[in-house]
């Protein structure tokens, strides 16, 4: 009868994400829409537990609500005020076009997915992955797959993230810094700040043998100065000047230099040696959360910090 | 009986087809952007709910380790949507005052 119990857990799972879903897409105010959209990634963190994907609600819970969250509010800020555009007021032919399609799109992956699971397609990787876990360096599977099996998906993935980062550097200066909160909020932040920097690292070290992780403790570590900035403290506890610069690289930098210098023994590109894998791993981990948190926090300023360019416009002056 | 994979990759595809329909057609740019991670999200609960073998059997880490990739590059782009947004508007203004 357990199952059952479970089972009404999920549905109703499933069907208050479907409910925040649509009124997060079709909201009347925008702003409302945005505050869904978190509530909506908290509930997906609870059907990630639920699957069995506990690295995935840390990160969706940490990331996908709430960085996520909070750039979209500050994309909403950075609007001029004016009258909403509202949904959907298009022509009825265009609406029942998308839609249709949409439907029918839908209806073919629905048809792809229920044969996929009724019909056995072959040997799962994650097999091979639990056949090979002693040899990793690391006890959690999905770290070892993300920092060793397929080293090279997160190194690249730490080259988008500094490829979106430049991007938005090279958007113009930052955004205004919000204003000054009241005494009761610099209270908390000065609470809560120390407690999210112990969490991130907490995170970062047990992330060798349980849920956690670089992206998870990077995540919170940027909370820590997203919550610092939207204080309207002027400090966001990024370095400034050179090192700004060279926390943003840290990440793929030290990536590269490892994989490159596991080439010497004869190896390939990012083929650790087996008795110092999990080392390397720690190490690689630790750069790549400073720079996941010097990238977030750098995109939430959504421009480049006053502290770079200060010297530069003095020297124009 | 319904199985609990099941149910979430169908609830997925139905996420990822709400979000792309409102990407296609809403106007505003920011409920774009909205709708596009709402469609990112339906298709990392496809992965997941493939994933999930059962309450009994780990589930397969590799779709684990996609997501969590997944999870990273989708606020990434995010956040350069946003700051592209931000740079129209800026434009925008300009033109505005012209």
């Amino acid at each position: 009868m357990t199952f059952d119990a479970l089972l009404v857990l999920d549905m109703l799972l499933a069907t208050l994400m479907l409910m925040l879903a649509i009124a997060a897409l079709h909201c009347e105010s925008l702003r409302q829409g945005i505050f869904l959209y978190i509530v909506f990634g908290l509930v997906t963190a609870l059907a990630w537990a639920r699957l069995k994907a506990p690295d995935v609600a840390l990160a969706e819970a940490a990331i996908g609500s709430g960085v996520a969250g909070a750039l979209l509010l500050a994309g909403l800020r950075d609007r001029k005020p004016r009258k909403q555009k509202s949904l959907l007021r298009r022509p009825a032919w265009q609406v029942l076009t998308v839609t249709y399609l949409v439907i029918g799109l839908a209806l073919t992956a629905s048809w792809a997915f229920l044969d996929a699971q009724a019909n056995d397609v072959g040997p799962r990787l994650g097999a091979m992955v639990q056949a090979e876990l002693a040899n990793s360096g690391v006890s959690n599977p999905v770290t070892a797959v993300l920092l060793n099996f397929r080293a090279y998906d997160t190194l690249l993935e730490l080259a988008v993230l500094l490829a979106a980062l430049l991007g938005v550097l090279a958007l113009g200066p930052e955004r205004a810094a919000p204003r000054a909160a009241g005494p009761v909020v610099h209270h908390l932040v000065a609470w809560l700040t120390p407690l999210l920097i112990v969490t991130a690292g907490y995170l970062l070290w047990v992330g060798a043998h349980a849920p956690g992780g670089a992206f998870q403790a990077g995540a919170l570590l940027a909370a820590a100065g997203i919550v610092v900035r939207l204080s309207g403290n002027p400090h966001n506890g990024l370095p400034s000047g050179i090192w700004v610069r060279m926390l943003a690289v840290a990440g793929c930098g030290v990536f590269m230099f490892v994989g490159l210098a596991s080439m010497g023994g004869g190896a390939n590109l990012l083929q650790y040696p087996a008795n110092w894998a999990g080392t390397l791993i720690l190490l690689i981990e630790v750069f790549a959360t400073l720079a996941i948190t010097t990238s977030l926090v750098l995109v939430y300023l959504g421009g480049q910090p006053d502290s770079w360019s200060s010297g530069r416009r003095k020297a124009r002056a | 009986m319904l199985e609990t994979s099941t149910l979430y990759g169908l609830l997925g595809i139905i996420l990822a087809a709400l979000g792309l329909q409102a990407a296609i057609l809403q106007r505003d740019a920011i409920r774009r952007i909205l709708a596009i991670n709402v469609l990112g999200v339906g298709v990392f609960l496809v992965f997941i709910a493939t994933a999930y073998q059962g309450a009994d059997t780990p589930p397969d880490a590799v779709p684990h380790a996609l997501v969590l990739t997944g999870i990273v590059v989708a606020v990434a782009a995010t956040a350069l949507a946003l700051g592209l947004q931000r740079r129209l508007e800026i434009l925008d203004e300009d033109t505005d005052d012209e």
